[in-house]
């Protein structure tokens, strides 16, 4: 059983809050543009949170630093999230994520290379893992450490490409790519278990040659914990299968299909920010 | 006479020589495309993907987001085909720098029939912003396009056969972009692209010996097209035909047409492959059957001065 020990209490205390204010962008942002996805946004919180206060080897004052760690959002609808922790992180300013969908605004409605802090755009599901299987080996190629990241949709993988992808990052021995599973149950048209169900995941990964790990992904210490997990395997990449609640966070959106979507209105902008109060 | 995919093959492997960047993609047709020949050299550099044309498209995005120039190649059909989604959002609305070289386009795969003959490849690559299409018509136009396409930055797809080619004569220097004219005439214009170009320059030679003077322009550039040759072939001649081995919606007539209309309306006729699947056979007996051949472009000059 791996065991982390690298952060305290108080760490994690403090991700925590940094997670509920990255959720109040989040709503504030949706709320702003009309329209966008809040509830895959909500379910990958925490897991984003980690990455970019913590996990990251990154600079935000130099996006298109080599040695920087790769960050890639396969699951591209749900850019409201990255755009909060760009912003948050220094990307740009924060008043930029009010511009959110508008024409011309720098944070389209998926994400696009015109954001600092995004190298690849994506929306087009299932094409991601593809694309972090190219920094994989663009990394080892040139000889460089730094670790590749993918966060996927539970939706998104019923595509073709992703166990294309999965294929061959095992073929290639990646042990620099580490995936992200949002696993929140929910797509568009329903729960993932009635519209094409994707069980058993773990077995599903393991026979792809990925080392699996499995974590409540709304747990800090969890989720940091499996990040420092992955970083210890040779010779496989991994993938943390994150169980979440998706709109987690939000009491009226939590598990409720339609948020997959729409963005809350005025009034229920007012509500789920008064949820998310620190 | 050259394989192009011989010459591409050769190509990359003096690229790679020079440039510690590139980087070359197959998915399980080396062998067919002559990508092996890099593979062979440069082993660090190249990636098998299998037969899994998706991941090998959106793969390359990821190696060209690190800096890398990516080479990616498979038969026309799935690389354009298959792979489509790939190339729109991931390869060409990044704009990077990723040249997809395709082997085996049109019916003169021959024997394979029409499941492996891609007479589409060029409408549906040609939709797509941002990205560059050639379609070499002999050995050593390939090894210009080639090294064209790895010294741009951006998208490019280049378009080769799987028949062995003769070298044309009478070529002019390759610049991208820039058709040129190979037979000088004033009564039509034949306006070819690929192993087209060849069967033009015959038809000319025919056309001469009945009192007809014929232009020939090799354009080997579809995207973006030299609009300047165009115009002033529909200025100065009668009319104009264009040769492709392609479907005749979409390609380089679709794409000459547009211009022609918009500054100088002449009549233009083609010579392709009309709203049909190819087939098996051999190369001549296809070229006949799809009416491809140096008589069909004769008929047509003809026709199109009539």
């Amino acid at each position: 059983m791996f065991e982390c020990k690298k952060y305290s209490a108080e760490q994690i205390k403090k991700l925590e809050s940094t997670a509920r204010e990255v959720r109040r962008l989040i709503i504030k942002m949706l709320a702003k543009a009309e329209s966008g996805h809040p509830g895959g946004s909500l379910s990958a919180a925490d897991i984003m949170t980690c990455l970019y206060f913590e996990v990251l080897r990154h600079d935000p004052k130099k996006p298109q630093w080599p040695d920087r760690d790769r960050f890639h959002l396969s699951k591209g609808h749900c850019c409201p999230v990255w755009y909060a922790v760009l912003a948050k992180n220094g990307y740009f300013p924060i008043e930029k994520l009010w511009t959110l969908r508008q024409l011309g605004s720098m944070l389209q409605g998926h994400p696009d290379r015109r954001t600092p802090g995004v190298d690849v755009a994506s929306g087009s599901l299932g094409q991601g893992l593809s694309v972090a299987l190219g920094m994989a080996l663009a990394g080892k190629m040139d000889k460089k450490d730094y670790r590749v990241y993918c966060l996927l949709g539970d939706g998104e993988i019923q595509e073709g490409n992703i166990w294309e992808a999965a294929m061959a990052a095992s073929h290639f021995k990646c042990d620099n790519l580490c995936a992200i599973l949002d696993y929140n149950r929910y797509q568009i048209d329903g729960r993932v278990d009635d519209i094409m169900n994707l069980e058993p995941i773990q077995a599903k990964w393991q026979a792809f040659g990925w080392y699996t790990i499995e974590i409540d992904g709304h747990n800090i210490a969890q989720i940091l914990s499996a990040f420092e997990e992955a970083k210890t395997i040779k010779e496989k990449p991994s993938i943390i299968i994150a169980h979440t609640i998706k709109g987690k966070g939000v009491s009226f959106m939590e598990n409720v299909v339609d948020f997959h979507g729409r963005p809350p209105t005025k009034e229920e902008e007012t509500r789920a920010l008064e949820e998310l109060k620190d | 006479m050259f394989y192009a995919r011989d010459i591409y093959g050769q190509t990359l492997v003096e690229l790679g020589k020079k440039n510690p960047d590139i980087v070359v993609l197959d998915a399980d047709l080396s062998g067919s495309t002559r990508t092996k020949l890099f593979a062979k050299e440069f082993p660090n550099r190249f990636f098998n993907f299998g037969v899994a044309e998706q991941n090998m498209a959106a793969t390359a995005a990821g190696l060209a987001s690190c800096g890398k120039i990516v080479f990616i190649s498979t038969f026309a059909m799935f690389a354009t085909g298959r792979a489509w989604d790939q190339v729109r959002n991931t390869v060409c609305y990044n704009n990077f720098n990723i040249k997809i070289v395709a082997s085996h386009a049109g019916i003169s795969v021959g024997p394979d029939g029409a499941s492996h003959q891609a007479v589409e490849d060029i409408a549906i690559m040609r939709a797509i912003p941002n990205i560059t299409i050639v379609v070499p018509c002999d050995g050593p136009e390939t090894k210009e396009a080639v090294i064209a396409a790895a010294n741009t930055p951006g998208p490019f797809y280049i378009r080769l056969g799987r028949a062995k080619v003769p070298t044309l004569e009478n070529k002019k220097t390759f610049k991208l972009g820039k058709g040129y004219v190979l037979e000088d005439g004033n009564d039509a214009s034949i306006i070819a692209c690929g192993m087209m170009v060849k069967y033009a320059q015959e038809a000319a030679e025919l056309l001469k010996k009945e009192g007809i003077s014929a232009r020939v322009i090799n354009i080997h550039t579809i995207k973006p097209l030299d609009n300047q040759i165009i115009i002033q072939a529909a200025k100065e001649t009668k009319g104009i035909v264009v040769c492709e081995e392609h479907a005749v919606v979409g390609g380089l007539a679709s794409a000459l047409d547009d211009i022609v209309l918009e500054n100088h309306p002449v009549k233009v006729l083609r010579v392709g492959i009309k709203n049909r699947f190819g087939q098996s056979g051999e190369i001549e007996e296809l070229f006949k059957e799809y009416n491809l051949t140096t008589k069909d472009i004769v008929k047509t000059v003809k026709e199109v001065l009539r």
